[in-house]
């Protein structure tokens, strides 16, 4: 298989760090050591059984969801509830905490433990009111200058009828355009289902990072079984076919790094793979620190506007 | 006289759905390709849309003579090499004869009653109109071109959503249309918006619902997901006008629904209103 354009990419910025001499000191040898790891994953290409196994682990039912993150990542985490006009949406969190010592604005998709909570989250699948309500709390962040980190966790946004009465397609594009506006940085993580619309609404982001064993995808591998093989049993092939792994989604540019986890998957230690998140999301966030609001919002359009491959 | 049974034998079982495209779903009437083009493909009996291409609808809109197609020869890629029963390129190669079009979209410069303005036109023929690389690239350059030459942009959008093919690129063109239309905004030019049957999944959850003045075809199916999959996930019974044009217009979703002969007119009237350049 001939080099992607991204393993090119990487393997220039490789070459130009390991030739600069060494002033940089800690940050630029870290940023070696991650470039390096990029590297290697890309050559090691997902057969279909891993990908079907990150399919497995991103939709474990024991894997950490966003507030299990939210309780070992932040400091004096204030809980924000509330669309301001309908409903409070259990399926999305927002709230306010601190990340290593800077106050953050924190969204995310929450799937829920029980089937009593479960059902109150919807899965994770968030209504219209859910996405207001992230919108409402970054614009707020905005306000304030708080950097947004979001962390992605939904099979999908809710398909009911009230969520199609209220808007649910314009709401997701709306909140897209919300955070193309924003002026402080913006960090997501998908951190387990990053699944269709329902994922994008709220990663649109200066750094977009996907944990080891995440997937990310136009749609579920059941509903792309559904539409092109008309059997949902054929989810493997299908998911085979779309490549919603990390490493796949690395190589594409989709995302800009890959969240390490423990062996065996996040769910093994919450505690280590929380720690590991923690440390990926401050290094971006240290790096966008001193980027001037309007030169981040011109850098992260010019980075979405360039995804696609044409002739 | 004897009585004579004149009742038809009707059972239970509906009517076979019409098989001919020019077969008006909703009262079967039957019509030539002249009359329905004629009509503007609107069924002259009651009224039902048919589906319009888009070189037909750029015809019915734009001043004669005055649309310069722009980007008419950007294909697809295949960057998953997918193969579901048949290769993507495969799939690709086949509409692009069946069409004519390089990709579901067509974008360009026109006049409509003499005032300036960006067209981008989606065709549901090609790949039902899905959106992949082709369709996010082309939208965003109409956005930039309508920016420069400082004209609204507007759009006409018919699609069933992201093209799965491209995989996660093709979810990748909700943001990339979504900075697209941002930019477009920041230059101070409006976007305006028709929705033609069906507009749903990802154009409906990007571009489509950003516009400054949102209309709809009447009975155009405008949903983020489709009915089907709204019963299937929720068991819940599904309202007669589940996600069309009229049930977004009631619970405020868009700003009109305009029959496709008043189209041309309420785009004029918008053009005037926010001061296309003559």
């Amino acid at each position: 298989m001939p080099p992607s354009e991204h393993e090119l990419r990487l393997r220039e910025r490789l070459g130009r760090l390991r030739s600069m001499p060494l002033l940089g000191g800690a940050k630029l040898s870290g940023d070696l050591l991650r470039f390096q790891k990029q590297l290697d994953r890309l050559q090691q290409e997902a057969t279909d059984e891993e990908i079907w196994r990150s399919v497995e682990l991103a939709r474990n039912d024991k894997r950490p969801y966003t507030l299990d993150y939210v309780e070992r990542l932040l400091d004096d985490w204030f809980e924000l509830h509330g669309d301001r006009g309908n409903a409070d949406d259990g399926a999305m969190v927002a709230g306010l905490g601190k990340l290593d010592g800077r106050t953050v604005a924190l969204v995310g998709q929450q799937k829920g433990r029980d089937i009593k909570e479960r059902a109150e989250r919807r899965f994770g699948m968030p209504n219209p009111e859910g996405y207001r309500k992230a919108m409402r709390v970054m614009e707020l962040a905005d306000r304030h200058g708080f950097p947004v980190v979001s962390l992605v966790d939904t099979p999908g946004a809710y398909p009911g009828v009230a969520a199609e009465q209220h808007g649910q397609g314009g709401t997701i594009a709306a909140s897209q355009a919300v955070m193309a506006r924003l002026a402080v940085p913006t960090v997501a993580c998908v951190i387990g289902e990053g699944g269709s619309g329902g994922a994008i609404a709220i990663a649109l982001a200066d750094r977009v990072l996907m944990q080891e064993n995440a997937i990310y995808s136009v749609i579920s591998p059941e509903g792309c079984a559904m539409i092109l093989w008309r059997d949902a049993g054929q989810a493997k092939k299908a998911a085979a076919a779309f490549k919603p792994d990390a490493v796949h989604c690395l190589e594409l540019g989709v995302v800009d790094g890959i969240v390490e986890e423990p062996e065996g998957g996040a769910h093994t230690d919450p505690d280590e793979a929380a720690r590991l998140l923690k440390e990926a999301i401050v290094e971006q966030l240290d790096e966008l620190a001193d980027v001037p609001g309007d030169e981040l919002r011109r850098l992260r359009r010019a980075k979405f506007r360039s995804l696609g491959v044409f002739a | 006289m004897a009585n004579v049974d004149v009742s038809v034998q009707t059972g239970d079982q509906p009517a076979p759905p019409p098989k001919h495209p020019n077969t008006c779903p909703s009262c079967h009437s039957h019509y030539r390709d002249d009359e329905l083009d004629a009509a503007l493909r609107v069924c002259p009996q009651c009224g039902h849309h048919f589906p319009m291409r888009s070189r037909a609808r750029i015809a019915s809109l734009a001043d004669d003579g005055s649309f310069v197609e722009e980007a008419a020869d950007l294909h697809s890629e295949d960057p998953l090499a997918f193969f579901d029963l048949r290769p993507y390129t495969e799939r690709l190669a086949e509409a692009e004869v069946s069409t004519g079009l390089a990709d579901a979209i067509v974008i360009g410069q026109a006049t409509l009653d003499g005032r300036g303005c960006e067209l981008a036109i989606m065709d549901f023929s090609f790949m039902g109109g899905s959106m992949g690389s082709v369709v996010g690239e082309k939208l965003s350059r109409a956005c930039d071109s309508a920016a420069e030459r400082g004209v609204p942009l507007i759009s006409v959008t018919s699609s069933g959503g992201a093209r799965m093919q491209e995989g996660i690129l093709a979810l990748m063109q909700l943001p990339k249309t979504v900075c697209a239309v941002e930019d477009l905004r920041d230059s101070g030019q409006p976007l305006i918006n028709v929705m033609a049957h069906p507009t749903t999944g990802g154009v409906l959850a990007s571009f489509a619902t950003l516009g400054d003045v949102l209309l709809a075809e009447p009975g155009a199916l405008m949903s983020f997901a489709g009915p089907r999959v709204v019963q299937q996930i929720t068991r819940e019974k599904l309202p007669d006008d589940f996600g069309l044009a009229e049930q977004n217009l009631r619970f405020g979703n868009i700003d009109a629904i305009v029959p496709r002969p008043q189209l041309r007119e309420t785009l004029s009237t918008l053009l005037r209103l926010f001061d296309a350049p003559v």
